[in-house]
């Protein structure tokens, strides 16, 4: 595996933009991927980006819910909301495939151990408005690693497909050549 | 990164509600208060158009089941307009089109 690209966020909601766009745009330039396979890779990207800075508390979404329901941000223990805290990224790539590391140092989770839906079908589905993002990234990528512990959590993320092929500009290759 | 909330209150007795621009975490919070305050305004029929919106995570489709619960609390209830494919898709995905009547237009959704 090539490491194609290293970008490091801070924990903060309003830079997940730059790092699906950065993310997304690597990879339609480097692998022969339609596009909506670059949709969803930009998707899963945002997802685990959002979920590693919920990791650091630094989103209080929890606080920012409707008014009847209002339950306060979680604390994180030696957090400060993002200001020194950072989210690693790392893109690397090989023939078959495209790897996507999203990496943070808060204090871990089980993906094992999220809340199940009730069917949607059922009334009380509308009281879970949360817990979507993990059930997305594992439709959106191929293949999808969490490995969690107290000292942080990363998401591994694949995507199969070929990579592109790079052609010289015409005017860089000699007329004789054959 | 902005996010465009226009509110149209041409066909009643729904509340178009359009959104332009990108929700994620950062942004979905913008949508949930306006929909907070349309309910406080006694808007209970509101229709939220999506065809204006070029992303959207998992934070945006909390804010809508959460308003869509609201709403129903309240005898209203809560429609889409979305005609993109990959919008769509995070529906389909989630099997939150079995819980949103999505339609292609707003005359569609008013009707």
């Amino acid at each position: 595996m090539e490491l194609i690209l290293e970008l490091e966020i801070p924990a903060r909601p309003e830079y997940i933009a730059i790092a699906r766009l950065v993310v997304s745009s690597v990879a339609s330039s480097r692998r022969n991927l339609p596009d909506d396979r670059i949709d969803d890779l930009k998707l899963a990207v945002s997802e685990a980006c959002t979920n590693a800075i919920e990791a650091y508390g630094s989103i209080a979404t929890e606080g920012m819910g409707w008014p009847d329901d209002r339950t306060p941000p979680k604390q994180v223990p030696g957090g400060n909301g993002g200001v020194t805290e950072r989210v690693r990224i790392l893109v690397a790539d090989d023939d078959e495939k495209l790897e996507i590391k999203v990496a943070d140092t808060g204090p871990g989770f089980n993906p094992d151990d999220l809340p199940t839906h009730p069917p949607v079908t059922d009334p009380e589905r509308l009281n879970f408005e949360r817990g979507l993002g993990i059930p997305l990234i594992r439709t959106l990528v191929d293949d999808v690693e969490f490995a969690s512990s107290s000292a942080g959590t990363s998401v591994l993320m694949t995507v199969y497909g070929e990579p592109l092929e790079m052609h010289p500009p015409e005017d860089l290759v000699p007329d004789d050549a054959d | 990164m902005d996010l465009g909330l226009d509110v149209d209150e041409n066909h009643p007795p729904f509340t178009v509600l359009s959104v332009k621009g990108e929700v994620d975490v950062y942004t979905a919070p913008r949508l949930r208060e306006k929909l907070v305050e349309l309910v406080s305004q006694g808007k209970h029929q509101i229709i939220v158009d999506l065809d204006g919106v070029d992303f959207l995570d998992s934070t945006g489709l909390g804010v809508l089941v959460g308003g869509l619960k609201r709403l129903r609390s309240h005898d209203g209830d809560l429609g889409l307009v979305c005609n993109q494919q990959r919008i769509l898709k995070v529906f389909e995905i989630t099997g939150l089109t079995k819980v949103f009547a999505i339609h292609d237009s707003i005359e569609a959704a008013a009707g």
